[in-house]
């Protein structure tokens, strides 16, 4: 299996937990991820608010450099698969717009072909390509008694509804019930976490914080899995501060997906970037699954 | 001798007339068609004097032939073709070219409307001219009728017809007649008792001695036409014997198993492996589920069959095959209920507290398994406040896009209940409250009197994710209330999820079984949906219930009774004429290959071995052709369909594209034409 790979900004520096694992857990199922040469940002979420033609060309730029022999391209993170699958979506629906974005291609004499390259999440791979024999054929620490609340955030399942059920998704639900981990209900799995908020107004973005923390707390989870780096960085990075806020005590790793599959997978730690989450994992880990802790750590 | 063609243009109000040019048509086709005599249009062509105007002029003008340019025959060729007949003209010299849902509805490109309009009529001018005078064929009727579903629908249709001295075979697939009716406990607006006003009809369906009553049979196989149908019925084996069973419920009494009740009792409550779904069940004798008997799964216990005081349970009992020729067919299959699954933010199957209402008319009656308390799924706690959202399903573009018409009735009535029974608050979350029958409206004032509180809004989702102490342990209603313009979240207890009916998982199968279509959705279609609401495209096929549409008692019951009444009129008659549009196999041509025989979809052909050839059993042909077009050495021909008229047909249609099929239609070259033809 070989992809195209877009794996953006974060996960230069913010989710280098995120690339390491990707890479690690991709490398054991097989899956070639081929670098989109000369990639840049995906403009975020801001861009198009603010131009929508350059935001448009900043994004169709790296369609456009996907290796013609390559058809799928995936994105890790949630805001760059959004923003990518949107620009192909609004070229392949509205040629006259898809002309316009082109032109302002040619400058840079680059083309895009609107519908050329299928833009997906890993964790759509991971779930339907891969596929649940792929997943359980290589579990060797199954992570029986780990629970796990499997977060998806907004833009993966929404505004497309091709990916997961929009408003109660289940892609992750499965795959970590493939590697036995104990999923538990988590009602808020497709809410927001804020996005940037956190920058523009404190008192609204740790209220959404505290919301899926409290859930998850709720319904007795040991760590919430994320798969997109701005979802990661908010609940672990801001998770103090909310505790500061409301006064809560919130303890909650926030792991990436990959992290946890890796560990299943019996590989060693350091290849899963473990260790640069802000909230500790590790003695949680210790704690419920101290055999695939172990084996990890050994090697 | 040349023939005398008149020629009729449809204004149908503005429906064609708005966008055809139909003066222009007629025009057109009066001076320029060969064989046109006569050509006019008509405001409305099909209402009586327009009739009266075709007529007329059949005898004064010694017309031969006569096209009306109107809207779909299925409409309206019966019409005309009773206009000819009445003025002593064969009625299958005639012949419709449909300008209103061929053209004038589906552009609004005027020109090329009435260019289009001209072709229609020359082909339908070219092929009139070729006709056959034909005669309808003569059928008896067979006086027994087949009612398919035992709900109210079919029992009020089959009791109709047995009490009007007719035979009739009720078919029900599950052990016992009574539909989704037998499962609810009040009916709204009066609140009758569901099982009060029902359980009578039942019995009396059960005892009529012209009922032939099969339940826990399904319908397999339908061959013939109106008249005398064939039908192939399966039998399931109940494994306990109808004849030796007395209904005295020993065996299910003995039987040690538990099963989660799925059909009857909505999931809610449990039965037995061998089981009578309900007290009040007709008829009173007991269905084997194979699939959870100890004795069928482990080949262990028989314990029924031991206790069975009459020897009744029969464990090698098999399905049988049940043959009956029927004269007309009614289905009244009804709905079943949207699957709340799909809507995962409503939380149901995921949050204990969240109910279908199938579930809640359970919970409700008395004879449920909660004994019509109104608790929580722990089976002890009655709810402190209860939310009911309605349209679950229903006006909804990711599901379905129509309204179910009953839940908002059904709703109030669970408010009803809900606060006749506990001392619960009640909301209702609805988009547009429908209550438009016969007391409908006033029952809905009397639950605004009663306190049920009403907030319009479509739900978001229902979630236990809490956000106060006072939403701490309750589910969560988010709902925008679209009358304040806010956002509100309101804890509860119990919801109570209103999903809509839809039609049966197998309903499409049923349709292509007896011959018919449905709707989108997979409704059945009915023959008009204003004026022929019961009757089907296929004569002798009746709909009745909510198998056409969502509907309520009242309105189940009616085309219940309709349908039965437009049986018994074909039944009255006793012989019904059929459509001669049959195919017939020339015998001198025949050389009994016999490829005909097996590709006939209606077994309509017969094979002589005497004189080694086939032919055509024509009151069992529909004349769809298909051995027409298979037969190598084109020996078989179709009435009304023959290889000329439909080859004069398309020359017509296609009039400008040659200077051979122009002079065809017109008899003329084009420059002699009187008006100038158009060329689009």
């Amino acid at each position: 299996m070989k992809y195209a790979f877009y794996p953006g900004c974060s996960l230069e520096c913010s989710s280098a937990a995120y690339a390491q694992s990707i890479a690690a857990v991709c490398r054991l199922l097989g899956i070639e991820l081929a670098e989109v040469e000369d990639w840049n940002c995906c403009g975020a979420t801001e861009y198009h608010s603010l131009h929508r033609l350059t935001a448009a060309a900043v994004i169709a730029r790296n369609l456009a450099l996907v290796d013609g022999s390559l058809t799928e391209l995936v994105a890790p993170c949630a805001a760059c698969f959004l923003n990518l699958k949107k620009v192909d979506h609004q070229m392949s629906e509205d040629p006259a717009w898809a002309s316009k974005v082109n032109a302002a291609l040619a400058a840079g004499g680059l083309m895009y072909e609107p519908g050329r390259v299928k833009v997906r999440h890993l964790v759509e791979v991971l779930h339907s390509d891969v596929g649940e024999e792929g997943i359980r054929r290589r579990v060797k620490q199954p992570l029986r008694g780990l629970k796990v609340a499997p977060y998806y955030g907004c833009q993966i399942v929404r505004p497309y509804k091709d990916v997961d059920n929009t408003e109660y998704p289940m892609k992750l639900d499965e795959l970590m019930s493939w590697v036995e981990a104990e999923v538990v209900p988590y009602p808020t799995k497709a809410a927001c976490c804020g996005g940037h908020m956190t920058q523009i107004s404190e008192a609204q973005a740790y209220e959404l914080l505290r919301r899926l923390l409290q859930s998850a707390e709720d319904a007795g989870a040991d760590v919430i899995l994320t798969m997109c780096p701005m979802c990661q960085l908010n609940l672990d990075a801001y998770q103090s501060g909310v505790n500061s806020y409301f006064g809560t005590k919130f303890r909650i790793p926030i792991l990436f997906f990959t992290q946890v599959l890796g560990l299943a997978f019996g590989l060693p730690l350091k290849q899963l970037g473990f260790g640069k989450e802000i909230v500790a994992a590790i003695p949680i880990l210790k704690q419920k699954v101290p055999a695939a802790l172990a084996a990890a750590s050994a090697g | 001798m040349a023939e005398r063609i008149g020629v009729y243009v449809c204004h149908c109000g503005s429906n064609i007339a708005g966008i055809i040019d139909v003066e222009e048509v007629a025009r057109w086709a009066g001076g320029n068609l060969q064989d046109v005599v006569v050509a006019k249009d008509y405001k409305f062509m099909c209402s009586s004097s327009g009739q009266q105007m075709i007529e007329e002029d059949i005898k004064n003008h010694q017309l031969t032939r006569v096209v009306v340019a109107a809207c779909s025959p299925q409409l309206h060729e019966r019409t005309f073709r009773r206009a000819c007949k009445n003025a002593g003209l064969n009625p299958y010299l005639f012949q419709m070219a449909n300008i209103r849902e061929h053209i004038s509805w589906v552009t609004t490109d005027k020109k090329a409307a009435t260019e289009k309009a001209k072709s229609l009529v020359a082909a339908a001018v070219r092929r009139v001219r070729l006709h056959r005078p034909l005669e309808p064929l003569p059928v008896e009727v067979n006086p027994r009728t087949l009612v398919v579903g035992g709900g109210i629908a079919g029992i009020q249709a089959a009791l109709e017809l047995a009490d009007a001295g007719y035979p009739v075979i009720l078919l029900e697939r599950e052990p016992s007649i009574g539909g989704h009716m037998a499962q609810f406990d009040k009916t709204f607006p009066t609140l009758d008792c569901s099982a009060c006003i029902l359980t009578p009809r039942m019995s009396e369906a059960g005892q009529h001695p012209n009922i032939t009553l099969l339940t826990y049979s399904e319908l397999e196989e339908v061959s013939g036409s109106v008249g005398h149908f064939k039908v192939k019925i399966r039998k399931r084996a109940r494994y306990v014997r109808e004849d030796r069973c007395t209904g005295c419920g020993i065996c299910v009494e003995k039987c040690p198993t538990k099963v989660r009740d799925d059909v009857f009792e909505a999931g809610l409550g449990v039965r037995k492996s061998i089981y009578i779904p309900f007290a009040q069940a007709v008829p009173r004798i007991p269905v084997l589920d194979t699939e959870h008997c100890i004795y069928f799964t482990r080949g262990k216990c028989q314990i029924c069959g031991k206790f069975c005081p009459t020897d009744a349970i029969d464990y090698d009992q098999k399905d049988q095959i049940l043959e009956y020729e029927v004269g007309n067919i009614i289905l009244a299959t009804g709905w079943k209920m949207f699957d709340c699954t799909r809507i995962p933010q409503y939380g149901y199957g995921r949050l204990p507290n969240v109910f279908t209402a199938m579930e809640f008319e359970r919970m409700c009656n008395a004879a449920g398994p909660t004994g019509g308390k109104i608790v929580l799924r722990d089976g002890k706690t009655e709810p402190r406040r209860v939310a009911i959202i309605h349209c679950v399903g229903s006006r909804d573009v990711n599901y379905n896009e129509y309204c179910s018409g009953i839940c908002c009735m059904a709703a109030l009535k669970y408010g009803h209940l809900v606060l006749e029974k506990t001392n619960a608050e009640v909301y209702s979350f609805y988009i547009d409250m429908r209550t438009n029958q016969k007391g409908y409206e006033e029952f809905y004032q009397r639950l605004l009197e009663e306190g049920m509180k009403f907030i319009r809004g479509k739900v978001a989702e229902v979630t236990n994710a809490d956000r106060s102490e006072e939403e701490k342990g309750r589910l969560v209603v988010q709902v925008e209330d679209t009358l304040t313009g806010r956002q509100r979240r309101i804890p509860v207890d119990m919801v109570i999820l209103m999903g809509a009916l839809e039609p049966q998982e197998d309903a499409m199968d049923l349709a292509r079984k007896v011959g018919i279509s449905c709707s989108s959705a997979g409704w059945f279609t009915e023959r008009h949906p204003k004026l022929d609401p019961v009757a089907t495209m296929t004569d002798g096929v009746f709909v009745a219930g909510c198998c056409q549409g969502p509907k309520d008692i009242p309105a189940s019951v009616a085309q219940g009774a309709a349908a039965a009444a437009r049986v018994a009129g074909l039944i009255s008659r006793r012989t019904v004429w059929i459509e001669p549009v049959v195919a017939s196999i020339d015998e001198s041509k025949c050389s009994g290959c016999r490829i005909c025989n097996n590709l006939c979809p209606f077994n309509a052909i017969e094979y002589d071995e005497q004189e080694g050839v086939s032919r055509v059993i024509t009151a069992l042909c529909k004349g769809c052709g298909t051995c027409i077009a298979a037969c190598p050495a084109k020996a078989i021909a179709g009435n009304h369909f023959a290889d000329d008229q439909i080859l004069a047909e398309l020359e017509g249609a296609l009039w400008d594209a040659s200077p051979e099929a122009l002079l065809a239609t017109f008899g003329k070259k084009e420059e002699q034409l009187e008006l100038k033809v158009l060329n689009v």
